[in-house]
């Protein structure tokens, strides 16, 4: 049994019998109010090998992560880390055992530098000083050991998305991690970055290191695993080797069913101009800084869905709050139906007809404490059916918000619940049928299905589709290719603010949209 | 790989600023200002603005604001708004009478402390444990201290000699003083040169090392201590970190909750050591003694973007301001045509930034400011700041008010480029992800 | 809705019975004995003059906790309602005796709208220092609180003073047709402005519950992200939401104005708006409560009237207050945790049997 795709000098192969396994979990249950996360898991890691944990959105991949790392004590079941069994009463026992977890939202302060935030916690020296030079050479032989190059005194809110992932890999290398979690490592990485994130992963096995990395992206999964474990449910259902399995197979795996898939059908797009962004400008934060979106241009028509495919980071946001006012421009103008929107606030845009669909919904789409009916009105709070002249309208914002409940199958006890008490599937709901039925003009919609479960995910764009052919007009934000691919009819690439391509979503491959979005432009041929 | 490159950063003034160690742009601008003061005072025929006598005073009247402001900083920079500090320093007020009348002046220190530390207790119970919002649990506690002091002052001091319901007993026997031997005489002998600029500075020097109370002395050292103990210590790095992203403190196994606490405890205890000072100063304790100086710590704490150096400097501003509405009218005057001064400083500083706008708001206070140096009682429309129409004395309420009317200049004009902790004022939980 | 009940109760519960407890240990270690000190405390306002006394304080505080209110539900911490409502006396009393030619009731609408035109426009200077150049309200407002101190001291004394009145600085005192009547209950005189207070806390509720301008008041201040993206200015949210903070301040003064005092005068009361403050986070910012709070308040003060009497320091009161305050704050937080994990568990109980009960769109918990 060998592992498929590593390179030779990779050593550590699966299956080596001298050593027991890096971490064995058996029979493990948590529970949570409402919920059994997970419900008799079991897993196991052979020592110096890349393991990953496959599972969709609330299949129970995170809290058995969380387990692992001592964040939380199951409520059966045991841990073993290389042949001892163990308890973790918190994170510092799993660490001071070698476990290291490495989060998918960074746990990085931004004002501080990046040896501040390696050494947090394990600090050199003594309590009456802090040794900040055996600090610096300790983060650079690490560097010199696994790669990982990052400057160790810059600031971490200077730095990209891909080195401050680095930074979190050091953390836990700093401490002595012998076996480093990743979850979901990938997820706001481009097919490069992602084969550089591996290429460091093989280095940490090489040197001994176990990982494990949880995913749902199969197709990264299979390039670089040396054995896959499937969750589904809670449960274990799968133990598999990538040389053994194909990513349809694995997809089934994962949902028990087949996986519904993006269809392209016959185009709705119309002649008339819904959204259109001509030469827009957005200055960067700080004088002297590049521009956040340079000189941009785009047209969204009727019946269209225009995908923006883009690093996060790369203008996306600037975008976004350009179009719904929030952000001011430097240049250039936006026009919605053709009516310039240059002095036109915020409220007046929604109330013309514009749909905001945000990408963080607990942070711009919901007021958690408020109950549904008020969320409902969120946006639409100062017209009928919610508002009758200065007043607001109860009774047919109840109205309204009962209908979202039944057609968009929310579920919840009733329009008076907290938004708080929804899971983040429903209330995602919620605000996608709070855009849909104020039967907006245009819609702009950031990460529309980001953390909802795969069913919840079709049924949203079955509803984009449905909208579509009455001649909606969708910008579409994601880091979803496969999002983007199934509901363009344009796609365009953004990158440090400007549109770079206009691609094909039906001829585009995932390597070739990855190479624009890095900047490679698609002159070379992204790796097997 | 790094996905995006950033443009080399033109050479704007702040950047060229930046390429200087912090001490030595501190340094920098002491002297500058010390500069304009000297004009100022030869100017305003007012060499009390620049006399060892004033800056004597102004330090010690700073040291409660900075005590305060130190304090704000500890919780601050842990992540904890404390609005209490005023509370804090009632209490240390109270502590400070009851302990230095019986016990005496170093008594009276560490009661204050104790006071202060008890209010700080009960602000990280409902802050830390609980999960109380920031400014409502400080409101709360300046609420619950002013009458807690009230009760307990009816209860102990009425009736003592020499005391009252708002008043303690004297304290007994006083804090030593003494003078930095030698540099005290050689700063002295270089002020009364009168020699522009040199005998001012000396003035300067001569009076923070003249005729220092221990209490002084500690308050100062307490600043360097601090800058190193937040900066240069594991444990400060780790208080900082539960003010700037307790999470990720929280899962590198940081005690995220006992920091908070064991900062907040420090502040105040730094605020009630603050009201003994007062105490020590005004040698009794009085009802409403510190006059709202736990707000101007904190109003130092923002000024001094959060840093001890910044906090010294915004309580010894204060204090200045405080020392001279004391001493003469000329001074009064001649601080109002330093302001001028400054402000036209500052309006040239922003006009190098090409900040046009902000230039010429300050250019017009600066004027403003130059004929309110100029005004006198029988111009027409300067009749409502002095006393009467024949006095050359400002009206005391106008010179009660300045204090304030500064702090809120410099906060109007300082408060955008000041960066506070990240978490500061945020409730968390443990579990929280922010 | 029981539940409901049970929560909205145990937080104030739990607040009185501990700051009861306080008070009796602070009274027991000065020597007197609790259970005397709250008997003659009771007694002292188990009469009907009393209660009336206390209604009468109660419509003060009322006000207050209402202004400081309207910015608490916009997280905009309005300390300055002091300052605001001091000058807006002043000058509204100085203004009315200065109009004692014109009828009574027009004279009480100039002094009325006069309060609520200063204390709007001096509330509107920590807005505007807070929106344009980024100001934390709480020490800019505590700045003008003592700079509001200077100016009244200094109008009053220099150019609205009435010069036939010596021993006191006043202002000339407003004409009694325009006093605010009372009427005579068991001894005591009823305030008239009451009901005024009453009118302000129906038009409070209005506000927040029923008009556009106060449900976006409210998005803003639970998430101002998200209300700014449905379309608030939140810099206009801010301005206005302090300038409707600063009218209200205007009118606490006009109780003691036009139902008591007649003029503004050095002792006219200067701390009503730090009661007001504590009322309003007693009473949860919410009309009722803060009514509730109002009354506590009253009450407690107008109890502690008598203690001297009996040789036990006033300050006691001021003892019980500070704790209810303290107490109430947290466990007003502690209650709201435990409420809203509960409704989480339910809502997720509910959900998931409607769930098991229909499945559809495959979708996993």
């Amino acid at each position: 049994m060998t592992s498929i795709g590593a390179d030779p000098g990779a050593g550590g192969s699966v299956g080596a019998s001298s050593r027991p396994p890096a971490i064995q979990l058996i029979d493990i249950v948590k529970r949570f109010p409402g919920v059994v996360a997970n419900d008799g898991v079991n897993l196991t890691v052979a020592h110096g090998s890349i393991h990953a944990i496959v599972g969709e959105n609330g299949a129970g991949k995170s809290t058995l992560m969380k387990t692992l790392y001592g964040a939380h004590q199951p409520d059966e079941g045991r841990i073993v880390v290389d042949g001892v069994e163990r308890t973790f009463k918190g994170p510092r026992d799993a660490i001071e055992v070698g476990i290291g977890m490495v989060f998918q939202h960074f746990m990085l302060a931004d004002n501080f530098t990046v040896w501040e935030n390696v050494v947090l916690g394990e600090e050199p020296g003594n309590p009456v000083r802090l040794d900040i030079g055996g600090a610096r050479t300790k983060i650079r032989e690490l560097q010199a050991s696994y790669g990982l190059d990052v400057d160790p005194d810059a600031l971490v809110a200077d730095l990209g998305v891909g080195e401050k992932q680095r930074v979190e890999i050091l953390k836990v290398l700093y401490r002595g991690a012998r076996i480093v979690i990743l979850d979901e490592p990938t997820a706001v990485l481009v097919p490069q970055e992602v084969d550089a994130l591996f290429d460091s992963l093989r280095e940490l096995t090489g040197e001994g290191v176990t990982v494990i990395f949880i995913s749902h992206k199969l197709d990264e999964v299979l390039k670089v695993a040396d054995a896959i474990t499937v969750i589904r449910a809670g449960r274990t259902v799968a133990e598999v080797l990538p040389s053994s399995v194909t990513a349809h197979q694995l997809a089934e795996l994962m949902v028990g069913s087949e996986l519904p898939t993006p269809e392209t059908t016959e185009s709705t797009v119309t002649d008339v101009v819904a959204l259109e962004l001509d030469h827009v400008t957005v200055p960067g934060e700080h004088p002297g800084e590049r521009p956040r979106l340079d000189d941009v241009s785009l047209k969204v028509r009727k019946g269209e869905i225009v995908g923006i495919a883009g690093v996060e980071g790369n203008g996306q946001t600037e975008l976004v709050n350009a179009i719904i006012g929030v952000q001011p421009l430097a240049g250039g103008r936006i026009a919605m139906e053709g009516e310039d929107l240059a002095d036109v606030p915020t409220r007046r845009r929604r109330e013309q007809g514009l749909g905001y669909i945000p990408q963080d919904r607990h942070k711009d789409g919901l007021v958690l404490d408020a109950p549904l009916w008020e969320n409902v009105m969120l946006g639409y709070q100062t017209a009928p059916p919610f508002a009758k002249g200065i007043w607001v309208d109860r009774a047919g914002a109840h109205d309204r918000t009962v209908r979202v409940i039944a057609d968009y199958d929310v579920r919840t006890p009733g329009p008076d619940v907290a938004a708080l008490a929804l899971s983040g599937g429903n209330q995602q709901k919620l605000i996608v049928g709070r855009e849909m039925e104020s039967e907006p003009k245009v819609l702009v919609a950031a990460h529309p299905t980001r953390g909802i479960d795969v069913g919840a995910q079709a049924a949203v764009w079955d509803i984009m589709r449905e909208a579509r052919k009455k001649g909606l007009a969708v910008l579409l934000i994601s880091a979803d290719l496969e999002e983007l691919i199934g509901l363009s009819d344009t796609l365009l690439v953004i990158l440090r603010g400007r549109i770079v391509a206009q691609l094909d979503p039906a001829t585009v491959t995932p390597a070739e949209l990855g190479s624009y979005m890095t900047g490679a432009t698609g002159a070379e041929e992204g790796r097997p | 790989m790094s996905t995006t490159t950033l443009a080399p950063s033109p050479a704007t003034p702040a950047r060229v600023l930046k390429t200087f160690p912090r001490w030595a742009v501190m340094g920098f601008g002491g002297l500058f200002v010390m500069f304009l003061l000297s004009i100022a005072a030869e100017v305003a025929d007012a060499p009390d603005l620049t006399s060892s006598g004033a800056f004597g005073a102004a330090l010690r009247l700073a040291v409660p604001i900075g005590m305060a402001g130190l304090g704000g900083l500890y919780a601050e920079r842990a992540g904890v708004v404390n609005i209490g500090l005023e509370g804090m320093m009632t209490m240390g007020t109270w502590m400070a009478g009851w302990a230095g009348w019986h016990w005496g002046p170093w008594a009276a220190l560490v009661a204050g402390a104790i006071g202060g530390l008890m209010f700080g207790v009960l602000h990280a119970l409902a802050t830390v444990t609980f999960g109380v919002n920031h400014i409502v649990s400080g409101v709360a506690i300046n609420i619950l201290a002013v009458g807690v002091t009230r009760f307990l002052a009816e209860q102990l001091f009425t009736g003592e000699q020499g005391a009252s319901a708002s008043l303690s007993p004297p304290v007994s026997g006083d804090m030593p003083q003494f003078s930095v031997p030698l540099l005290s005489d050689l700063f002295g002998w270089l002020e009364d040169q009168d020699w522009f600029f040199i005998s001012d500075v000396a003035g300067f020097l001569k009076g923070i090392t003249t005729d220092l109370s221990w209490a002084t002395v500690i308050a100062m050292v307490l600043f360097p201590i601090t800058g190193y103990l937040l900066w240069r210590t594991a444990f400060g790095l780790r208080l900082r970190s539960c003010g700037e992203r307790p999470s990720a403190a929280d899962s590198l196994g940081v005690p995220v909750y006992r920091m908070k606490y064991v900062a907040v405890m420090i502040s105040g205890s730094l605020a009630g050591f603050g009201g003994a000072t007062l105490v020590l100063q005004a040698g009794q304790f009085r009802e409403g003694q510190t006059a709202n100086r736990g707000f101007l710590g904190l109003a130092a704490l923002i000024f001094g973007n959060w840093r001890p150096g910044g906090v010294a400097a915004g309580a010894g501003l204060f204090g200045y301001a405080d020392a001279l509405q004391l001493r003469s009218d000329e001074a009064v005057r001649g601080l109002v045509l330093f302001g001028a001064l400054a402000l036209v400083s500052a309006a040239l500083f922003f006009l190098w930034q090409r900040r046009t706008r902000t230039a010429a708001i300050l250019g017009g206070l600066a004027v403003v400011a130059y004929l309110a140096y100029l005004n006198r009682p029988d111009w027409f429309w300067g009749a409502w700041l002095y006393e009467s129409a024949d006095s050359l004395t400002i009206d005391t309420r106008i010179v009660f008010m300045t204090p304030y009317l500064v702090t809120l200049l410099v906060l109007s004009f300082a408060s955008q480029r000041l960066r506070m902790p990240a978490a500061d004022g945020l409730v968390w939980r443990k579990g929280q992800v922010e | 809705m029981k539940r409901k009940l049970t929560y909205a109760l145990a937080a104030p519960a739990l607040a009185a019975v501990v700051s009861l407890a306080v008070g009796a240990v602070a009274l027991l270690l000065a020597g007197h004995s609790p259970a005397e000190a709250y008997k003659a405390m009771w007694q002292y306002v188990d009469s009907l003059d009393s209660l009336v006394n206390v209604l009468n304080r109660t419509a003060w505080y009322y006000v207050a906790g209402v202004a400081v209110a309207i910015g608490f539900k916009m997280n905009l911490f309005n300390i300055g309602v002091d300052g605001q409502y001091r000058l807006a006396a002043l000058l509204a009393a100085a203004l009315g005796a200065a109009l004692s030619d014109l009828p009574g009731f027009l004279i009480i609408i100039c002094v009325l709208l006069c309060s609520m035109v200063v204390g709007g426009a001096y509330a509107a200077i920590p807005g505007l220092l807070k929106v344009k150049r980024g100001v934390n309200e709480v020490v800019s407002t505590i700045m003008l609180n003592s700079i509001a101190t200077g100016i009244t001291a200094l109008l009053l004394a220099r150019y609205l003073r009435d010069e036939s009145v010596e021993l006191v600085r006043t202002t000339e005192p407003l004409p009694e047709k325009a006093w605010l009547p009372t009427w005579e209950i068991g001894g005591a005189e009823l305030q008239a402005w009451v009901f005024f207070a009453v009118a302000i806390g129906i038009g409070f509720y209005i506000l927040l519950q029923r008009m556009r301008f106060g449900y976006d008041l409210r998005m803003s201040g639970q998430n101002p992200a998200a209300a700014k993206a449905s379309g608030v200015d939140p810099n206009a949210m801010v301005l206005k939401t302090i300038i409707l903070s600063g009218v209200v301040a205007g009118l606490i003064g006009m109780g003691p104005l036009l139902n008591e005092f007649h003029a503004f005068a050095d002792q006219f009361p200067t701390t009503l708006g730090f009661t007001g403050i504590s009322v309003a986070l007693l009473g949860r910012n919410n009309p009722i409560g803060i009514a509730i709070g109002a009354f506590v308040f009253a009450f407690i003060e107008r109890a502690s009237q008598i203690l001297n009497s009996v040789g036990v320091p006033q300050s006691i009161g001021r003892i019980l207050q500070g704790t209810i305050l303290i107490v109430a704050v947290i466990a007003f937080e502690v209650v709201k945790r435990y409420a809203a994990a509960a409704e989480v568990r339910d809502a997720a109980a509910k959900a998931q049997s409607r769930h098991d009960a229909a499945p559809a769109l495959g979708a996993t918990a």
